[in-house]
């Protein structure tokens, strides 16, 4: 009854004013409700948009949520890059936590700061890299499924980490509690201007995946696999060992994700500590159709929806819900208009016919 | 009421005439003017509206507005993850940063964020229910001594019971639940000696599903009657639906339950809370690690429900007025753990810092880890 069908590429203008207009309508839609609620919806986005960057304090937290969230985007995008669909980012983030954990536990806590960060970030690039290496070694061995692949490794992460923290590591001398002992000072990340030096990380990881996608030739391998397997083959790359390799540095900068939450925030490591950030970074990846900057904007956006959204329960006193409802409607207008971008719908008047 | 507030406000004008005075940082954790109000933000692990623990709270804050009628203005995060510390610490910064000078959380696991935080914002006092940190000048801590009302709780248990099965919903085996269960189960033992009491630990405060299952897993092992140290109603709910009897937790909530529900040892926040607040506003606070009883009225067991017979209610009042009288300590006398070793010796009553060493369950108590 109704047809869909594949978009020829559609000129830039006319995609980016679907997407404005997505835009507008999730917020003539949420501020419906809003209104059917009893509240005033204009004064609820001043106040999204007033809690999250109207005041020092305000953009310190938002910016706090912006990093994780970016880091993790990165390493999601280069898998992206070559259409490996990398779900596995918050199993990686928690893996690359526990290496981190494992490493500021265990190496003496009186080593030189920079050099303790140095290895606790290493050990988490490794385990984070490790935990990726499965679902794209079995990808290139036997042609595994990697988007379900990756996706069941994150809850077996998951489930680690939290025997790791109630059982194998936890601290004999938290009366019982099951937490796991806290990082030595020298192993926590120290802060800059205000905020824990992640965000420097977070701008780094930024610069070197646009370098690498857009200027080396390994970059190029992976955007030329992404677009076609067969013309790689053709041109001879070996993309096995490509595959592999990128989904190490995809793992890697999600494990980076990982041991900035563990050492700058929690200062141990938790079994909630991927906090969805693996997930919702999918999303901005997709957002930010896989330009590192253009991600990393969408990144910081949604950073905001998230510290806005959160500061509307002090600022109007409006429940947790209704501020989360509202990012929801945002976010399925806008993922909704992606779909417009890239397939026409039409009523398709023939079908209608057969069928009666 | 009309007098109090007076004298508040006097109170208030006074001290943003003190603190315009220019001797700012004179007061323990206090800096700024107060511009007419004070605001007061809590951090909740669960929803106001949780049927528990964060109710219990909730009830307390309404209660402190009410008090100071417009002079105390509070506000309130909701479901923050006690294992989040961005979360905690985005909870905390977001309230100050809306003028909050008082910041209370409310689950032991914010512990270390509030510590750190109280470093960095030296003029935000700090309050932390159920921790065991502070520091002198603007972090203090505050909880109760439950173990009176879950002694209590135990007797009416105890006496209820058919099949001398107790089960007992419990979150973590953390010395603060584990004195819990003690407590209960000397009060169960002083009245029913062969009755046993069964925990389940469900490794987490609130969690609704896994609280009611662990509950219907007690009762399938033939419990029939339900104790529990987690946050939400699941426990009482699932009891009725089993035809059992529960005791509930921090809250007076009959309705949510009425053919099984019983009793419950309670919290009265309120009370600490306008007490503190107080302090705060006349600058006598000074961080202390607050321990209110059932004398003070801080803790205390709700009122029987008609379920329970007049013999148990009796039994229930005597103990009640005994332990307020101080003639009666739940920890005293011979009490042996589970292994055998000793607990408290005879003719020994157990101080509040030996109670708070506890790390086991005691004789007549299964806990499953």
């Amino acid at each position: 009854m109704i047809k869909i069908a594949k978009r020829a590429e559609l000129p830039k203008n006319r995609e980016w004013a679907i997407r404005a207009a997505a835009v507008l309508l999730s917020i003539v839609f949420a501020g419906t409700v809003l209104a059917a609620l009893g509240f005033d919806p204009i004064k609820v986005f001043a106040q999204i948009v007033n809690g999250s960057v109207g005041s020092q304090m305000r953009l310190n937290q938002t910016i706090l949520k912006a990093i994780p969230l970016t880091i993790t985007s990165m390493g999601i995008l280069v898998a992206f890059k070559m259409k490996f669909w990398n779900i596995g980012g918050e199993g990686q983030i928690m893996m690359g936590a526990m290496g981190a954990t494992y490493a500021a536990l265990h190496l003496p806590p009186d080593l030189p700061s920079a050099a303790m960060l140095v290895l606790v970030a290493a050990a988490a690039v490794v385990c984070g890299g490790a935990w990726a290496f499965i679902p794209a070694y079995f990808k290139a061995r036997f042609g595994t499924n990697e988007t379900i692949f990756t996706l069941m490794m994150n809850y077996i992460a998951i489930k680690w980490v939290t025997y790791l923290q109630y059982d194998l590591w936890k601290d004999p001398s938290s009366f019982g509690f099951p937490r796991i002992a806290a990082f030595p000072p020298s192993a926590v990340l120290p802060k800059l201007f205000g905020v824990h030096v992640g965000w420097l990380v977070a701008v780094l990881s930024v610069v070197l995946v646009y370098i690498f996608i857009n200027h080396t030739k390994k970059g190029y391998e992976v955007t030329v696999i992404g677009e076609s397997v067969e013309t790689a083959r053709y041109a001879g790359m070996n993309i096995k060992y490509i595959m592999i390799t990128t989904m190490l540095v995809s793992g890697g900068l999600c494990g980076l994700a990982g041991m900035v939450q563990a050492s700058a925030i929690e200062k141990t490591l938790t079994y909630s500590l991927s906090a969805n950030f693996g997930f919702t970074a999918i999303i901005t990846t997709w957002l930010g159709r896989l330009s590192a900057p253009a991600v990393a904007v969408c990144c910081f956006a949604f950073a905001m929806l998230i510290q806005g959204g959160a500061y509307l329960q002090i600022a109007l006193l409006i429940p947790a819900s209704v501020a989360e409802m509202i990012q929801g409607i945002i976010l399925f207008f806008v993922l909704g208009s992606e779909f417009f971008i890239q397939y026409k719908v039409a009523f398709d008047h023939r079908a209608i016919k057969g069928v009666a | 009421m009309k007098k109090i507030m007076l004298f508040t406000l006097a109170l208030l004008v006074g001290l943003s005439l003190a603190a315009c005075g220019g001797d700012e940082g004179s007061q323990t954790g206090s800096g700024e003017p107060f511009d007419g109000f004070i605001k007061v933000g809590f951090i909740l692990i669960g929803s106001k509206t949780d049927g528990g623990f964060s109710q219990a709270h909730a009830n307390g804050i309404d209660e402190l507005e009410a008090y100071f009628a417009g002079l105390v203005k509070t506000m309130a995060v909701e479901n923050v993850d006690d294992q989040n510390r961005q979360d905690i610490r985005s909870a905390a910064e977001n309230m100050i940063d809306a003028g909050c000078r008082v910041i209370i959380g409310c689950s032991y696991g914010y512990m270390e964020t509030m510590a750190e935080l109280a470093d960095e914002y030296p003029d935000v006092d700090f309050l932390h229910f159920s921790g065991s940190m502070m520091n002198d000048t603007n972090f203090d801590n505050f909880f109760g001594a439950m173990e009176e009302p879950r002694y209590l709780a135990g007797i009416v248990a105890g006496m209820m019971t058919k099949s001398n099965k107790i089960g007992y919903v419990a979150a973590y085996p953390y010395t603060e639940v584990q004195i819990g269960i003690n407590a209960f189960a000397l009060g169960v033992q002083s009245v029913n000696p062969s009755a046993e009491v069964n925990v389940v630990y469900i490794n987490t405060w609130y969690d609704p599903e896994k609280e009611k299952s662990a509950a219907q897993a007690l009762l399938a092992q033939g419990c029939d009657v339900l104790e529990q140290h987690c946050d939400t109603a699941g426990p009482i709910i699932a009891a009725q639906e089993a035809g059992a009897y529960a005791i509930g937790y921090n809250l007076d909530k009959p309705d949510s339950a009425p053919k099984a529900y019983l009793t419950a040892p309670v919290w009265d926040h309120g009370a600490y809370y306008i007490d503190v607040v107080k302090k705060i506003l006349d600058g006598s606070f000074s961080p202390e690690s607050y321990y209110g009883n059932m004398a003070s009225g801080y803790v205390d067991l709700a009122p029987l429900s008609d379920l329970v017979p007049s013999e148990v209610k009796a039994k229930v009042d005597e103990a009640k007025a005994q332990i307020i009288s101080g003639e009666l300590a739940p920890f005293s006398g011979e009490i042996l753990f589970a292994d055998g070793s000793v607990l408290c010796e005879e003719g020994q009553t157990l101080t509040r810092g030996d109670i708070w060493d506890i790390n086991s369950v005691i004789k007549g108590v299964n806990a499953t880890e």
